[in-house]
């Protein structure tokens, strides 16, 4: 089914989508409506323009592509499924994600994962094809986000405080040099082809949907950011 | 009587937009208004403006001022302090168009003025500060009335609904000019009234801003000591001031001023990414301006005369997005805003958190 979205308001749009019986859903000429596929489970929908904040929020296992930029806070407290961007997106990407995985092709913007989390079979990713703002990964506390620098060789792609709060999980930065000013409860060590294992298979998927040569990426020096185990925050509220 | 700003307290984002042609082509309103109400969601109707600059090039030697008054006792109160002061070149009310979502509105006049010569030098002051003195004194000493637009060739037109909905009311379409600003109000601590909507404006410097200032009793505390009132209890409006502080009286240009309100945190100033010079310089004004560092989450787009400035709080809490396109530039909360009405934008990208666009017409 294809939706024309045009002067269609937020509502009634989601309405549309979650109403469709179609498996399969093209929306056109979207412009900042809010909150599409929010909660939905078992459909693809492919979006064409710039959707509004909180798109995929609480995805629940459908696929969502974007052919343009997206805006903040994509894939919000999602809990499965995929949200594929080809252009850029905003601050809060998969902003307390829970599982599934977020793929952009271009650059992301502040506070890239904050508080994502995993939990046994849950496992939340995010890759960024480009570079990121301020705050990546702050408070997190599970899961993989992964950074590639495409394009921004030769310089740190992740900016200030990156890692703030980090408890849990573990951030992967394609890049020459580690970032600087990181928090005393993060370790940043180059990763080895035995941590690289950890994110091979997502980068390849990642590869597939943007024309990315995988072996080339992954050729490169990582840094491995994870939580330094003798954090001053472990016992913080209770041993864990 | 609609509670004013203070009285109440209602828990709660906002939206803002803005564009400017270089080449200083005049734009039509309606452009504008369309851009804003593409981010209708961020607002709730509690309040909607605009601010438009090279609107008035028949008058554009004057100072246009667009006053609210709540009586006929108020405007007549200030009309004879106008008299007293100024030359009144031309008086009218701003034409309007009844609007089915507008309701409640003041008397809405707009005088095109001259400071008189005689009473200019007598005060001692220049002609800017003069002007400056002459609004703080109407909205702090007249009840009722509200000077809230007091620029050259450029003017303010704000209510409290949709921003949608006021650019009609205002006839928006019927002006045009180089560089406009909007706003889609969501009051978070305060209800919306006419005055409270942005944006707020002294002579020729607006502010639209979408946040909350947890500086804004210190800000306070200091603007005030340099004579201006805080009289909207609003945060916003303390950043106007703080613009035309260390902008018009202070000489510092727009780029140090975002150094001084969006002061980098002091281990960042330590970190080694700037030079020696620099680090002197942020450390100097973060000393000399401790009290104008405004904390919280902000993203604001200021207009002055001949451009447009758009600035993150330094943690960026709010987004802000911009895009460039020929001789144009669009600054705005979300990208859909600036795709509305140039879909085919050349650049888009996000500034960072404390790092200023400052967009000026090429002839400046």
């Amino acid at each position: 089914m294809v939706i024309n979205a045009e002067d269609i308001g937020y509502y009634d749009l989601n309405k549309e989508i979650v109403g469709s019986d179609d498996a399969e859903i093209k929306v056109e000429n979207v412009l900042g409506q809010r909150y599409i596929g929010c909660g939905t489970s078992a459909k693809t929908i492919t979006v064409e323009g710039v959707p509004g904040n909180a798109l995929g929020a609480y995805l629940d296992g459908s696929t969502i592509i974007v052919h343009g930029n997206a805006q903040d806070a994509i894939g919000d407290t999602m809990n499965d499924g995929e949200i594929i961007v080809h252009g850029n997106c905003g601050d809060t990407t998969g902003y307390a994600m829970r599982s599934g995985k977020i793929f952009v092709k271009g650059n992301a913007g502040y506070r890239v994962g904050i508080h994502m989390k995993e939990y046994k079979e849950l496992y939340p990713k995010i890759i960024i094809g480009g570079k990121v703002g301020d705050f990546l990964g702050e408070y997190q506390a599970g899961g993989i986000i992964v950074v590639l620098g495409i394009g921004y060789e030769g310089s740190v792609p992740v900016g200030s405080f990156c890692g703030t709060g980090m408890h849990g999980g573990y951030i992967f930065i394609r890049s020459d040099q580690p970032p600087s000013g990181l928090p005393v409860q993060v370790c940043c060590e180059t990763a080895t082809d035995e941590d690289k294992k950890i994110i091979k298979k997502y980068v390849e998927e990642f590869c597939d949907c943007f024309g990315y040569s995988a072996k080339d990426l992954l050729s490169s020096r990582f840094y491995m950011l994870t939580p330094n185990t003798a954090s001053p925050y472990r016992q913080l509220y209770t041993e864990n | 009587m609609l509670e004013k700003e203070g009285q109440i307290r209602i828990p709660s984002g906002c939206a803002i937009s803005g564009f400017i042609s270089r080449d200083g082509k005049r734009i039509g309103g309606d452009k504008i208004v369309k851009s804003i109400s593409y981010m209708h969601d961020r607002s709730n109707g509690l309040g909607g403006g605009f601010a438009g600059y090279g609107i008035y090039p028949e008058y554009k030697e004057q100072y246009a001022f667009h006053i609210f008054y709540n009586s006929n006792d108020a405007r007549v109160e200030t009309e004879r302090f106008l008299d007293r002061h100024f030359d009144v070149v031309n008086l009218s009310r701003i034409p309007t168009k009844k609007h089915p979502n507008i309701t409640n509105e003041p008397l809405i006049w707009r005088y095109f003025l001259t400071p008189l010569p005689t009473k200019l030098a007598s005060s001692q002051l220049d002609e800017r500060e003069f002007v400056a003195q002459c609004v703080i004194n109407i909205n702090d000493r007249i009840d009722g009335s509200y000077v809230f637009s007091s620029g050259k060739n450029m003017g303010v037109f704000k209510a409290v609904g949709y921003p949608e909905d006021v650019g009609e009311f205002y006839r928006l379409d019927e002006y045009a000019g180089y560089a406009w600003t909007a706003h889609g109000r969501y009051p978070t601590n305060t209800p919306g009234w006419w005055g409270g909507a942005h944006p707020f404006a002294l002579l020729d410097y607006t502010i639209v801003h979408n946040g909350e200032i947890s500086s804004y009793d210190a800000n306070r505390r200091y603007i005030e000591m340099y004579g201006y009132k805080c009289n909207l209890l609003t945060d916003t409006e303390v950043i106007t001031y703080i613009f035309d502080f260390l902008n018009r009286k202070q000489n510092l240009s727009l780029e140090d001023i975002a150094k001084i309100i969006a002061a980098p945190f002091w281990t960042e100033i330590e970190s080694g990414k700037y030079s020696e010079t620099e680090k002197k310089k942020l450390k100097y004004f973060r000393n000399v301006f401790s009290s104008l560092l405004v904390t919280g989450p902000f993203s604001i787009i200021l207009g002055f005369d001949g451009g447009l400035m758009a600035l993150n709080d330094r943690l960026k809490l709010r987004s802000m997005v911009a895009a460039e396109k020929d001789d144009m530039v669009y600054l705005a909360s979300e990208e859909c805003a600036i795709r509305a009405i140039c879909p085919d934008a050349d650049r888009v990208w996000s500034p960072r958190g404390g790092e200023p666009i400052i967009v000026t017409l090429n002839d400046k």
